[in-house]
Parts: C-alpha cells; sequence; structure tokens
C-alpha cells in the first residue's frame, strides 16, 4: 500500500489546521504566560496558511478516502468561509484574551480544531464522516463557549449549550443509524433503489431526525431556543465563531444531503419552509424587545437561519436547485463577514468582563470612538440588507430564487420581515449617533491593531462584494452546478 | 412498517412475556409464603462482606473525573494497537508510519497533560484566583 498523495492533497486544509492545533497545544504549557500573544500568532498563520492550503484540493478534485470525504467546488467554498472566519475570528480576539486575562493556547487549538471539524463537514459525502465533523467542531464549541470559567454567564451557557447540543447529536445519529437501515449505506451519494413500502418508512424517518439534528446546531426555529442564552452568556469571540463557522458547515452539509440524496427533497421541502418561516418570525420578533446588544444579535442569527433557510427551501422545491444553493453559499460568505465584524466589536466596545453590552450603553458610541461606531452601523445596515452592503445582493439573490421556482409566500414573508428587522438594528445605530451619553462616563479604550485589521477586513468585503458581487457569486454558482 | 416484518419478532416477544411473568410469579410467591426475621445486620447495605462505613454519598474530589476520563482516553485509544497489529506485516512501511504519526498525537496530548499538572495528585488544580 502506498501513500495516498492526492488524498492527502484533498484533506490539506484539515491537515494543515490540526497539525497548527497541535503544535499550538504542545507549546501552550512551556511558553510563559505573558507571551502567549506569539500563540496567537501563531495560530493566525495556521488559519492563514490553511486558507491558502485550499490550492490543493482545488487542484484535485475528486472523492477521497473511497468515496468519504469529496473536494469539489463547492466544498472548496464552504472551507473559505470557514478557515476566513477562523483566521479573523482568532485575530480579533487576541486583544480580548489579554483584557480578560484567558489562557491564548487552548482558545486557539479548540478554534483551530473546531475548523477543522466544520471542513470535514463541508466535504463530507458519508452521513458518519460527517458527524465526526459536526462532533468536532461542536464538542470544541462546548467547551469554548464556557471559556470563560470564573463568570457564571459562561459556564451556564456551556453548560446549556452541552446538554441541548448533545441531545440535538443524538437526533442526528439516530437518522444516520435509519438511513442506513433503509438504504444499507451510510454514503449520500450510493442510495440503492428502495426495497420496500417499510425501507421507504425507515428513510422517511432517518432523514427527519438528521433534519432535526441540524435544524438544532443552525439554531432554526423551533430548535433556537437555547441559541439566545448561549450567544449572549459566552465570550463575544466565541459568539462571533459560533454563529459564523458552525453554521455555514451545517448548512453545507444540508445542501450536500438535498443535492445528493433524491428522496430528501420533497420530504424536507414543508419542513424547510415552516422551519424557515418561523425562524424569520421567531428571531424578528423576539429581538424586538432585547435589551441587550449581544441578546438582540442572537435572535438576529436566528431570523437569519430562516432567510438560508428559505434559500434552502428553493434548493428543495425545484429540480434546478442551483440558484437556491448558489444563493445560500453567497448569503453564507456576507453574513458571516457582518456578523464576525459585529460580535468582535460588541467584544471590544463592552469592555472589561463585557460589562457594556446592553443598547443603551452604545448611546454615544459615535463621539466616543466614531469609528468603531461606523464599521457597527454598516454591519448593522448590511444584517438589515441596505443597498451597496453585501447583505442587501444575500437578501437579493435568495428573494429572487424563491421567486423563481414560485414560491410566492416565502418571498412575501422575508420581504415583510426585513421590514420587521429594520426596527430593532436602526434602534442601535440611533442609539449611538443620537441618544445622549450615559450618565457614568465609559471609558473609551483604545483599538488594537488586530481588531482594526479584521474590522477593516470585513468592512471592505461588506462593501467590495456588496458593489461587485460577480466573482464570488459566480463562484458559488459553479459550486452549485459542480454538486450533482 | 408492515406487519410481515414485525411477525418475525414474535417469538421474542413471547419470550420476553414469559420471562416477565416467571419472574413475576416468584418474586410474589417468595413474598407471600416466605417469612421474614429482619435484624439490623441484615438490614445494612451489602458491602461485599465488609462493615459499612458512613455514607456512600458525599463529594469527592473533582480529580477522579479528569483521572478516569484520562484513563478512558488513552484506554480506548490503545485498542486501536490490535488490530494494527494483526495486519501489521501486510501494511508493511505504510501502516507503520501511520502508527507513528497516531502515537505521536497521543503524545503531544500525554505531554499537554503532564506540562498543565493534570497527572500531578498532590498539586492543586491548575487554577489561578483571578479577580472579575
Amino acid at each position: 500500500m502506498s501513500l495516498p498523495l492526492q488524498d492527502l492533497c484533498r484533506v490539506a486544509p484539515e491537515i494543515v489546521l490540526c497539525a497548527f492545533a497541535m503544535l499550538v497545544m504542545l507549546l501552550a504549557p512551556i511558553v510563559p504566560r505573558a507571551r502567549h500573544g506569539i500563540l496567537s500568532t501563531i495560530s493566525v498563520l495556521g488559519a492563514g496558511i490553511a486558507l491558502a492550503a485550499t490550492r490543493f484540493p482545488a487542484m484535485y478534485p475528486g472523492a477521497a478516502y473511497s468515496g468519504l470525504f469529496r473536494a469539489d467546488a463547492f466544498s472548496l467554498f464552504v472551507h473559505w468561509i470557514v478557515c476566513g472566519a477562523a483566521f479573523l475570528v482568532i485575530l480579533g480576539s487576541t486583544s480580548y484574551l489579554q483584557r480578560e486575562d484567558l489562557d491564548a493556547g487552548e482558545f486557539c487549538a479548540l478554534i483551530l480544531l473546531a475548523t477543522a471539524g466544520m471542513g470535514i463537514m463541508a466535504g463530507a459525502q458519508e452521513l458518519l464522516t460527517a458527524f465526526i465533523g459536526l462532533e468536532m467542531s461542536s464538542i470544541a464549541s462546548y467547551i469554548l463557549a464556557s471559556y470563560k470559567r470564573d463568570a457564571p454567564r459562561s459556564n451556564e451557557a456551556g453548560m446549556k449549550y452541552f446538554l441541548l447540543g448533545s441531545f440535538a447529536t443524538a437526533f442526528f445519529l439516530y437518522g444516520i443509524a435509519l438511513f442506513f437501515g433503509a438504504s444499507g449505506s451510510t454514503r449520500l451519494d450510493m442510495m440503492t433503489p428502495l426495497a420496500n413500502d417499510s425501507a421507504r418508512t425507515l428513510l422517511k424517518m432517518g432523514l427527519g431526525f438528521i433534519f432535526v439534528g441540524l435544524a438544532f446546531k443552525v439554531a432554526a426555529a423551533p430548535f433556537h431556543l437555547w441559541a439566545p442564552d448561549v450567544y449572549e452568556g459566552a465570550p463575544a469571540p466565541v459568539t462571533a465563531l459560533l454563529s459564523t463557522g458552525p453554521k455555514a458547515a451545517t448548512f453545507a452539509l444540508a445542501l450536500r444531503i438535498l443535492a445528493d440524496v433524491g428522496a430528501a427533497s420533497p420530504l424536507w421541502f414543508w419542513a424547510l419552509w415552516v422551519a424557515a418561516v418561523l425562524s424569520m418570525f421567531a428571531g424578528n420578533l423576539a429581538a424586538l424587545v432585547q435589551t441587550s446588544l449581544k441578546r438582540m444579535l442572537a435572535y438576529s442569527s436566528v431570523a437569519h437561519a430562516g432567510y438560508i433557510l428559505v434559500a434552502l427551501a428553493t434548493a428543495a422545491a425545484t429540480d434546478h436547485a442551483e440558484a437556491g444553493i448558489a444563493a445560500a453559499l453567497f448569503y453564507l460568505v456576507g453574513y458571516a463577514l457582518v456578523q464576525l465584524g459585529a460580535f468582535l466589536i460588541v467584544a471590544q466596545l463592552g469592555g472589561p468582563g463585557e460589562r457594556h453590552v446592553e443598547i443603551e450603553d452604545f448611546a454615544g458610541v459615535a463621539r466616543r470612538q466614531p469609528a468603531m461606531a461606523a464599521c457597527l452601523s454598516l454591519f448593522l445596515l448590511s444584517l438589515l440588507g441596505l443597498p451597496v452592503t453585501v447583505g442587501f445582493l444575500g437578501k437579493f439573490y435568495v428573494f429572487n430564487a424563491a421567486l423563481e421556482s414560485n414560491l410566492i409566500w416565502l418571498a412575501i414573508l422575508l420581504g415583510l420581515n426585513s421590514v420587521i428587522a429594520a426596527y430593532y438594528y436602526l434602534r442601535v445605530i440611533v442609539a449611538m449617533y443620537m441618544l445622549r451619553e450615559p450618565e457614568q462616563e465609559i471609558a473609551a479604550e483604545p483599538v488594537p491593531w488586530t481588531l482594526s485589521l479584521v474590522l477593516w477586513i470585513a468592512s471592505m468585503g461588506t462593501v467590495y462584494i456588496g458593489l461587485f458581487p460577480a466573482r464570488v457569486i459566480g463562484f458559488a454558482a459553479k459550486a452549485a452546478l459542480n454538486m450533482r | 412498517m408492515t406487519g410481515n416484518d414485525l411477525q418475525s419478532y414474535a417469538p421474542l416477544l413471547l419470550h420476553l412475556t414469559l420471562a416477565m411473568a416467571l419472574s413475576g410469579v416468584l418474586v410474589l410467591l417468595s413474598s407471600l409464603v416466605g417469612w421474614r426475621r429482619p435484624s439490623t445486620t441484615k438490614s445494612q447495605p451489602y458491602e461485599c462482606g465488609i462493615t459499612p462505613t458512613g455514607d456512600a454519598r458525599e463529594p469527592f474530589s473533582v480529580k477522579f473525573y479528569l483521572v478516569a476520563m484520562v484513563f478512558i482516553l488513552f484506554d480506548v485509544e490503545a485498542i486501536f494497537l490490535y488490530p494494527w497489529a494483526y495486519i501489521f506485516r501486510e501494511l508493511r512501511w505504510f501502516g507503520f508510519v501511520e502508527m507513528i504519526l497516531y502515537i505521536g498525537i497521543l503524545l503531544v496530548g500525554y505531554f499537554y497533560l503532564w506540562k498543565k499538572g493534570a497527572l500531578d495528585w498532590n498539586r492543586p488544580a491548575v487554577r489561578r484566583d483571578r479577580a472579575s
């Protein structure tokens, strides 16, 4: 048996991520605490190299490890999102870790390992491989959510996430078992014709369970109840990661199942429809009454999961699902950029211990820190879906895809929800620019250059892709076409 | 699911019913027919013949969990060595290199545990007091 070099090339980003995670874990106990910044630097480098290593799967597309994993344009696209998110989060959280006196080593290593798991999910062509990826990212996320061990809120977040997350994992696993029982294989692309009615029932149940597991992981209603507590309690940079990377990877897995398993589309269509509508309304209506910006953003992320589910429903509805898949991918890029930026700003402006994350604390930020206020406004406007930003185009493509496949009601509800969402996004901007500052002065901390760099990248990306989307949407369309 | 599939499970169901009925009858009979002479010694919880001391429900060090968890991890991972050894000759160098890599990854974890003081029973948990 010789070395499977091509297979190794196809999982090159994962290998790089794991290697760097191990390197950081090795160095973490040796390097003195005062110099933990170097661990962050190494991890940022690792995420960057992993991003660059996506060249290898791009050069050798195809199935790897006897069909367990697949490197194609689609997995490549998702790899960019998750590796990019890891890169930005690690870079943006270095100053946060120093301020909160948290260990950088384990933090960065866990993010890298979680990202490797997300990469596996993006490329998995077999359910157990997908499950391993899901667990790699989930278990690391549970630890990260409770990373601030001294803060009760963070502990609570980790505990809730862990208990509910393992419950959802059990659903997913049970779904895999039933899927296997029905089709005789856990491979997604090798569905044999089903033997009889009982096998068909088994497959339906299996896909139903898998849907529940995935819907939980993306925090789609009615499985979203964990999200606000976890997103609020976890350290803000962790929330930035949780609400982007794992979501993108889980949506990727759902799309892969939709594209590969023919029986999934008719079965999931109504489930996706209902989950999309419920998520949009539950997220937006609950976000209206929040007083904490962190919690508001958490509910808004539930709503955004709903928007992406509209794209998924489109992908499930029509024979030419490419428009829906491409719209979902494009939306994920824009959403990840903006959501990351917003949570990292919350981490910075929240001050030591994240005490000032109420919306009223943001009154007068425009005067104290004009650059931060401008960035946050841009991100919120993009989440709202205003033209010139990437959020507008994301919504536009989803809306368009829904209309093309005659899902008029979904499109109408999407538009309606965008209007509801305007209220709570604009409220924050109004607070920052027009309200008077609170009585007790909140000290304006200097913005570290690492965070400035991240915010610069995120805001430039938001505007640039918003103005010139051709390349990104082109690649998303190619990825979608490539899937079948 | 159709009836045909379930019918093959009928003997199992019969077995289950019989087993439950039989054990139920036996327990019921012995409680009805038998006689009881309780004493202090008899009503004590059975602890393998040793005189019981105190309540079992008391808090004990969280380090037990840590050590148990670490033990399980390394124990389970050692299982992979057996199938590997079985087909070692067929895999040749490829298998050897893979296993070296695998053990290397384990060693990284071991080194981390060691340096963090997870194996040192007498050291207080690695946790500094923070003003929060």
